[in-house]
């Protein structure tokens, strides 16, 4: 019953997109000043009846309708409404219908809120994001539909992997998806400005709000995904550089460049070609991201099933989104003069656009080059932590020093700034109790604590300005804050990182360092929907003769029959223990790892305060406007 | 001007696709059971115990040879080890240990503990030179014979169902 009804208003949505575009198109050669009426009805029927589908979707996994494939594939009875709700999202099929709602939703807010950009520049951006609407929702109906119906009804099903039954989790792909779908809008705009001649001005302010918001959505997604991969795969680790995390980090660095050339755009013509092919490549490199996670070229922790139709599919659109948005580039894209003075915020940001293009080079190439040697020579390779961290490392020095001094300098003017001030030699003198109190030998390392210091306090000097001279952008303050902050605690985790590993039956006890691990009990039970064997340990710290308790499990789940290891985490303000255990299969052996992992809480606080700076651009946007 | 450069564009866009295009519905699945009837590397592995080098050349002299890669910070190491105690006493089969990326000590404790089944014992501490004959985890075990060619290849801890089969293959 659901299935029937998800297709017939999946189907009914599919027509309103097609409609949109007939009138859009229709209503460019219209002589008014205005948007036809029409068309905002339309594009209202649109987004209720895309909400619709998705919301028959998630009704049919809450009453556990197994007459729908997807839901018979990704659902139990037993499992909690929670994760019900959230398996929604959790699967191919599910996902790409929230993609294609998230692609309607920026639709229509473009169309209600830009209400007063030019008026052919509001239908050739509909027109085009109704492209990737109908092209998304054929997908979604002729290959992955997720009302596919299946006959007999099954009367229970497969059940949600495990390990995507986590709160994080549940909210990880919606905040992604808002971040890299929501791209598509600048996509969308960009070619629409290059065709009507839209100025620069009005392309940054039109286009700058939405860069925000999807950049702290993007950033949001990509620090709920690192936290659950610390909390739930029980590696000890917050970024693996696995190619489905570089595929969200990918637009991300896009973005980042992008939202910083926006506010020389507003100030200057120069940069319109720049602003509108970072724009096209941003949501290029989420689609492809998107390629390369549902394609099944690679091997990661985000498994989708592999299926070669799917990827041709995103491959042949991607591959039409890239030759006619080149096409559409080449044919109307202006001549510019570009003229910048060297020590100007200009230049400044320019460079910030530099390095964030390396790192995205840096990035895709080490993502890329495996798939590309397989195909081309058969040679099997991974590239792993090493590559990315020897390549990206030194350079953060740079940026960092930029992200301290370049804000300082003016707009246009190549005025040179004094870099030696109060908060560089508060930075060093901080930094030279640090280093006494350390004893790191990895130059790198201490030059990159060094320059987040300087950040961190010169940001802090800048928050205490604003109060007295209002025109300092305090977004920019809290997220330059928090990226000094992160790389500074990513540096004091590295340095302070205890990890140790051993096989231990139950009563062994384990000296190391400063610390003893006593495997005290284990205990097993059953509980509905999964066995589990606990451990009880007690860890001692030798130094200051504490201790805490911890007590990892290995989880057998019975739908699907999966086995997870799930780590006891005791997390303080400044350091967390980390334990995990898994079983020598039939001995009574088993493998402990016990990591000391400091500064976690001030990573994710550090990437919250990053995300934060764009929600606070975004809502001085909209005051402006 | 513009047009050279939407050629050059378009080509590397062409290239990229079609290399995606191939990559797709290949097998992913990383596995070295095609080397099976291949001639074994010719690599060069370090004595546990004394200075030099032994090569996997000089196994042509045996008329088979069960290459096994083992640690003893490895628990299915452990659990297969009385196969292999069980198989050096086969006198067609010399059983040679690459100790993998272990402590001279604990691998000596190991072996006092639970007997020792190597004919010879090389090691490769940064577990570089195992990749060479292919292998991407331990335990795993080579058999092969005197032309060195690889007659099978066990992924993971060998059972007695291994056992039965290596004594049938060396005892024909």
């Amino acid at each position: 019953m659901l299935g029937s009804f998800g297709i017939a208003v999946t189907t009914i949505s599919l027509l309103l997109s097609l409609s949109l575009l007939y009138l859009s198109y229709y209503d460019l050669k219209l002589s008014s000043n205005r948007v036809s009426k029409k068309i905002y009805k339309f594009s209202f029927l649109q987004i209720l009846l895309t909400f619709l589908s998705f919301i028959t979707l998630i009704m049919a996994y809450v009453i556990s309708d197994f007459s729908l494939i997807n839901v018979y594939e990704n659902s139990h009875t037993t499992k909690p409404l929670f994760y019900k709700i959230s398996g929604t999202w959790g699967n191919h099929e599910g996902s790409l219908l929230l993609w294609i709602n998230i692609l309607v939703l920026f639709s229509f807010l473009f169309l209600i809120l830009d209400e007063n950009k030019n008026k052919n520049f509001r239908l050739y951006t509909l027109i085009f994001q109704n492209i990737l609407i109908s092209t998304f929702l054929i997908f979604l109906l002729t290959n992955s539909n997720p009302f596919s119906l299946l006959y007999p009804v099954p009367t229970e099903g497969m059940g949600l992997n495990p390990i995507l039954q986590d709160p994080a989790l549940a909210i990880h792909p919606p905040l992604l998806y808002v971040g890299f779908v929501g791209s598509s809008i600048y996509f969308s705009i960009a070619l629409a400005a290059l065709i009507t001649k839209v100025d620069s001005k009005s392309l940054a302010t039109t286009i700058k709000p939405w860069v925000s918001v999807s950049w702290s959505f993007q950033t949001l997604g990509i620090l709920v995904g690192s936290i659950w991969a610390y909390y739930e795969l029980g590696w000890g680790g917050f970024w693996f550089w696995d190619p489905v995390e570089n595929s969200s980090l990918m637009p991300w660095f896009l973005m980042t460049a992008l939202l910083h050339s926006v506010l020389v755009l507003e100030r200057r013509i120069g940069l319109y070609s720049w602003v509108i092919i970072l724009s096209i490549l941003t949501f290029t490199m989420s689609v492809v991201g998107t390629f390369l996670v549902r394609s099944g070229i690679l091997n990661s922790v985000h498994t989708f099933a592999n299926d070669p139709s799917r990827g041709l599919f995103i491959l042949s659109f991607l591959a039409l989104m890239v030759f006619s948005s080149i096409y559409i580039f080449f044919k109307y894209a202006p001549n510019e003069n570009k003229n910048y003075k060297i020590f100007s915020k200009e230049s400044f940001i320019l460079l910030n656009n530099w390095f964030m293009i390396f790192f995205l080079a840096v990035v895709l190439i080490g993502t890329l080059y495996p798939v590309f040697l397989d195909t081309l020579t058969g040679q099997k390779i991974s590239v792993g932590p090493p590559y990315y961290n020897f390549i990206l490392a030194p350079f953060l020095l740079p940026l960092l020093f930029l992200m301290t001094s370049g804000p300082k300098h003016k707009w246009i003017s190549p005025e040179i700034i004094g870099i030696f001030n109060i908060a560089l030699f508060i930075a060093v003198s901080l930094f030279i109790i640090i280093f006494i109190s350390i004893k790191e030998s990895s130059i790198l390392l201490l030059l990159i604590l060094l320059f987040s210091t300087y950040l961190i306090t010169q940001t802090i000097f800048d928050f205490f300005e604003k109060f007295k001279n209002k025109n300092i952008n305090l977004s920019r303050i809290i997220s330059h804050f928090g990226f000094g902050m992160l790389i500074f605690s990513i540096s004091l985790n590295q340095i302070f990182s205890v990890e140790e590993s051993f096989n231990a039956r139950v009563g062994d006890e384990r000296k190391f360092k400063n610390y003893t691990i006593k495997f005290s009990n284990l205990e097993t039970f059953t509980k509905k929907n999964f066995k589990s064997a606990k451990g009880y340990f007690e860890i001692i710290n030798n130094k200051n003769s504490t201790s805490q308790n911890l007590t990892p499990e290995i989880r057998v789940y019975n739908k699907p029959e999966t086995i997870t290891y799930e780590a006891s985490i005791n997390t303080r303000l400044f350091s967390d223990s980390y334990l995990t255990m898994s079983n020598i299969s039939s001995t009574d052996v088993f493998n402990i790892k016990f990591q000391k992992k400091p500064f976690m809480n001030f990573i994710w606080f550090s990437v919250l305060l990053i995300s934060l700076g764009g929600i606070l651009q975004f809502t001085r946007f909209r005051k402006k406007i | 001007m513009r047009k050279k450069y939407l050629v050059l564009l378009y080509s590397i866009a062409i290239f990229i696709f079609i290399v995606l295009y191939l990559s797709l519905g290949k097998n992913k699945v990383y596995t070295t059971q095609e080397n099976i009837g291949k001639k074994l590397a010719e690599v060069e592995l370090n004595y546990f115990d004394k200075d030099g080098e032994f090569s996997t050349k000089e196994l042509a002299k045996f008329k088979f040879t069960l290459l096994n890669f083992w640690a003893s910070w490895c628990g299915p190491c452990r659990k297969e080890h009385k196969h292999l105690v069980e198989l050096s006493k086969n006198s067609n089969l010399k059983i040679i240990g690459v100790n993998f990326k272990d402590e001279k000590k604990n691998a000596l404790k190991f072996l006092s503990d639970m007997g020792d089944p190597f004919f010879i014992l090389t090691k490769d501490p940064e577990g570089k030179k195992s990749i060479n004959f292919g292998i991407y985890g331990i335990p795993e075990t080579i058999l092969i014979d005197n032309e060195l060619k690889i007659l099978k290849k066990y992924v993971g801890p060998i059972n007695n169902k291994d056992v039965r089969e290596i004594n049938r293959i060396v005892n024909k």
